[in-house]
C-alpha cells in the first residue's frame, strides 16, 4: 500500500496502480460499483468510475500528521469492508505517511520534496491533528522542524486539503481551553486552498474511504456544507435517524445509568445525549463494520464531530452553560436564580411601594 | 415620538392610544410565550418517563408540537405587527424603533423614571405611550428579544424540518454560533431573559396602574387610557 519510490518516478493510471499491486480486473469492477453504492450514486456510475479511474493518472496523496493521536489513521485502516480496505489503500497511493510507510528519516523526507515537484498543484494534502502555534510552533517537531512550516510549504503546492478529525477540522481536546500550546485547526492556517473537513474524533472509516474515492475517481470535491463539510455524510444529525426515537418522541427516556428504561433501550436524552446537536453518519452508516455505534450500545452521543464539542460542559447533561461571560453554571440555574432574585425583588418593592403610598394618603390626609 | 402635550395628558383627559390590531397582538404574543416558554422548559427538561410501548405515546412530539405551534402564531404575529407599525398610530411605532439614544430628554426622563422607582419621586411624568425606562425595557426583550427568539428558533427547527426554515435559518444561524448546541443554549437563555422581563412587566403594569395618574392594565384591553 505504501509505494516504493519508483512508483513516484512515471505518471501512471489508478487501474495500473492496482494492477500491478495484484488486485483482478474482477475485483476492480467489484470496487466501482461498492463505491458507487457507498456514496449513494446510480448504479450506471460504476462504468463511469471504471472508466475515470483506467485513464486518469493517479492522484498522490500526502498524509501529514501534527498534534493528534492516530486515532483517525487507526480508524481509516479498518474501513469495513475487506475489498474497499485492498483496493482504496493500494489506489490511495499514500505516497507519504509517516505512520504507514516504510520509509524513514532522509529518506522519507525525500518523498514529500519529490511528489511536490512532481505533482505540483496536482495532489492531496490530508491532514490529520493541527499546527500548534504556541513558541513558533515547537510544541509539534516534524523532521527536525516545526510541524506548522512544513503544512505550509506542502500546503502550497497541494490541489486541496482533507482535514481529517476533529483536530485538523476544529482543534479537538488539544485545543480545549486554555489552550496552552495554541493548537489551531488546518483552516485557520491555510487560507487559500480548498479544504474538506471530515469531524468526528475518530471520523467513521467508511466515510474517509468514501470521502478520499469521491475526490480521487472524480477529481472534484464532493458538495460541501457551510462548515465545509461533505453534505453526504454530515447533512443529518445524528437524532435524525437514530434507532431510539420513536421513545424521544414518546416521552421514553433513560433516566440512570443503571434502570429499568436502560435496558429497555429508551431515548438517552435525559443523560446528556447530544444526537440532537451533532451531525454525523453514525446512526446510519455506524461502527465497525456496521455492528453498532455509540448510542445503540447505551450511551449517548457526546457530539465528537462538532466544533467546540470539547469545551461544552458535561458529556452527560442536555442543558449546558454559556462559556462567553465565563459562567459555568447551566443555563437554568442562572435562570431560575435570577428569576428567583427577580421575585423577591418585586415582593420587596411591591410592599415597600404600598407602605409610602399608605404614607403619602396618611400625608394627604393630614393635610386636609 | 414620546408625546406629551397638557391637553392630552390632562387630568380627566382620555386617549385612544393601542389600537385593536396592537392589543390583539399584544395578548395573542403574551398567550404564546407562556405556552413557549413552559414547553420549553420541559423541551430542554422533559417529564419522567411514560410507561408501556413508544407507540401508545407522543408526551414529547405533543410538547414540541405545541412549541411549534405557538413559534408560528408568534412568528407570524410578529411580522404582521412590524407591518402595523408603519401604518398604524404613532403609538404603534414606538416599539419598533430603537430607543431615542442621543435624546437628553428621554434621558432625563428615564432619570425620573428611575428615581420614582426608587421611591425618590412624588409623581411618575406622564406618557400617552410608552415612558423611557419601560420603552428601553420592552424594545430590548420583546423586540431584540422576540427576533432573536424567532432567527435561532427557525434556526433549530430547520435542522429537523429542513425546508424554507432550513434554508433560511439554520444555514448560517447555526455556523455563526459555532454549534447547534450553543444555538439551544441562547435559545434557552434568552428564554429565560423573556421570562425576567415578564415578571418585571406585569408587576410594573400593575403597580403604575394603581401608583401612577394614568391607567395601564385597562388601557390595553380597551385601547383607552384615562389620566387623573
Ligand atoms: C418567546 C419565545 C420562545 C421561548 C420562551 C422559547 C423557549 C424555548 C426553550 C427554553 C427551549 C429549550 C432549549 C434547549 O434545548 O435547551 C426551546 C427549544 C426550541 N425552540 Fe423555542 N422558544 C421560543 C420561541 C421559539 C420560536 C419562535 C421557535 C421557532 C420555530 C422555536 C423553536 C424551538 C425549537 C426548534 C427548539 C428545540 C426543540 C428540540 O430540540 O427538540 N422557539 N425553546
Ligand atoms: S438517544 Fe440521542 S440521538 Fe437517539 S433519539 Fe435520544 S436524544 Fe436523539
Ligand atoms: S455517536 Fe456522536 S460522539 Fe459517538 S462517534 Fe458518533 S458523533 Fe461521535
Amino acid at each position: 500500500m505504501v509505494s516504493d519510490k519508483g512508483a513516484t518516478m512515471e505518471i501512471e493510471t489508478f487501474y495500473e496502480v492496482m494492477r500491478r499491486q495484484g488486485i483482478t480486473r474482477r475485483s476492480f469492477l467489484k470496487f466501482c460499483s461498492l463505491t458507487a453504492a457507498s456514496l449513494g450514486l446510480a448504479p450506471g456510475f460504476a462504468p463511469k468510475i471504471a472508466h475515470a479511474m483506467e485513464t486518469k493518472p493517479r492522484t498522490p496523496v500526502i498524509w501529514l500528521h501534527g498534534l493528534e493521536c492516530t486515532c483517525c489513521s487507526e480508524s481509516f485502516i479498518r474501513s469495513a469492508h475487506p475489498l474497499t480496505k485492498d483496493v482504496v489503500l493500494s489506489m490511495l497511493s499514500l505516497d507519504y505517511d509517516d505512520t504507514l510507510m516504510a520509509a524513514a528519516g532522509y529518506q522519507a523526507e525525500e518523498i514529500i520534496a519529490d511528489i511536490r515537484k512532481k505533482y505540483k498543484g496536482n495532489f492531496i494534502l490530508a491532514v490529520e491533528g493541527n499546527p500548534p502555534l504556541n513558541e513558533d510552533g515547537m510544541y509539534c517537531i516534524h523532521g527536525g522542524r516545526p510541524f506548522v512550516e512544513v503544512l505550509k510549504e506542502t500546503a502550497a503546492d497541494a490541489k486541496a486539503i482533507i482535514s481529517w478529525g476533529s483536530c485538523a477540522s476544529w482543534g479537538c481536546v488539544q485545543a480545549a481551553k486554555p489552550n496552552p500550546t495554541r493548537a489551531t485547526p488546518v483552516h485557520k492556517v491555510i487560507t487559500d486552498k480548498p479544504i474538506i473537513k471530515v469531524p468526528g474524533c475518530p471520523p467513521i472509516a467508511e466515510v474517509m474511504t468514501a470521502v478520499i474515492t469521491y475526490m480521487l475517481t472524480f477529481d472534484r470535491i464532493p458538495e460541501l456544507d457551510r462548515q465545509g463539510r461533505p453534505k453526504m455524510f454530515y447533512g443529518q444529525r445524528i437524532h435524525d435517524k437514530c434507532y431510539r426515537r420513536a421513545h424521544f418522541d414518546a416521552g421514553q427516556f433513560v433516566e440512570h445509568w443503571d434502570d429499568d428504561a436502560a435496558r429497555k433501550g429508551y431515548c438517552l436524552y435525559k443523560m446528556g445525549c447530544k444526537g440532537p446537536t451533532t451531525y454525523n453518519a453514525c446512526s446510519t452508516v455506524r461502527w465497525n463494520d456496521g455492528v453498532s455505534f455509540p448510542i445503540q450500545s447505551g450511551h449517548g452521543c457526546i457530539g465528537c464531530s462538532e466544533d467546540g464539542f470539547w469545551d461544552k460542559g458535561g458529556f452527560y447533561n442536555r442543558v449546558t452553560g454559556i462559556h462567553q461571560f465565563g459562567i459555568e453554571a447551566n443555563a437554568d440555574k442562572v435562570g431560575e436564580t435570577v428569576a428567583g432574585v427577580t421575585g423577591v425583588a418585586i415582593a420587596a418593592h411591591a410592599a415597600a411601594s404600598a407602605l409610602s403610598r399608605a404614607r403619602h394618603k396618611d400625608q394627604n390626609k393630614e393635610g386636609n | 415620538m414620546i408625546v406629551k402635550t397638557m391637553d392630552e395628558t390632562a387630568a380627566g383627559a382620555t386617549v385612544y392610544v393601542y389600537e385593536a390590531p396592537v392589543r390583539l397582538w399584544h395578548w395573542i404574543s403574551a398567550l404564546c410565550i407562556v405556552v413557549l416558554a413552559i414547553t420549553g422548559y420541559f423541551i430542554a427538561s422533559p417529564l419522567p418517563s411514560v410507561s408501556g410501548e413508544a407507540s401508545e405515546h407522543f408526551l414529547m412530539g405533543y410538547i414540541r408540537f405545541a412549541h411549534f405551534a405557538a413559534a408560528y402564531i408568534f412568528a407570524v404575529g410578529f411580522v404582521a405587527r412590524i407591518y402595523w407599525a408603519m401604518v398604524g398610530n404613532k403609538n404603534a411605532r414606538q416599539l419598533f424603533v430603537p430607543p431615542p439614544v442621543f435624546n437628553l430628554d428621554w434621558w432625563a426622563g428615564m432619570f425620573h423614571e428611575l428615581r420614582w422607582y426608587l421611591f425618590l419621586e412624588k409623581e411618575p411624568r406622564k406618557y400617552v405611550g410608552h415612558n423611557p425606562l419601560a420603552l428601553l425595557f420592552m424594545f430590548i426583550a420583546i423586540t431584540l428579544g422576540g427576533l432573536f427568539m424567532i432567527v435561532t428558533g427557525f434556526a433549530l427547527y430547520g435542522e429537523g424540518a429542513q425546508g424554507w426554515s432550513h434554508a433560511l435559518f439554520s444555514s448560517w444561524v447555526i455556523p455563526l454560533f459555532g454549534q447547534s448546541q450553543d444555538v439551544h443554549t441562547w435559545h434557552h437563555m434568552v428564554a429565560w431573559g423573556i421570562v425576567w422581563f415578564i415578571m418585571l412587566h406585569v408587576y410594573a403594569a400593575i403597580r403604575e396602574d394603581i401608583m401612577s395618574p394614568q391607567t395601564m392594565v385597562s388601557a390595553i384591553i380597551s385601547g383607552y387610557r384615562s389620566f387623573r
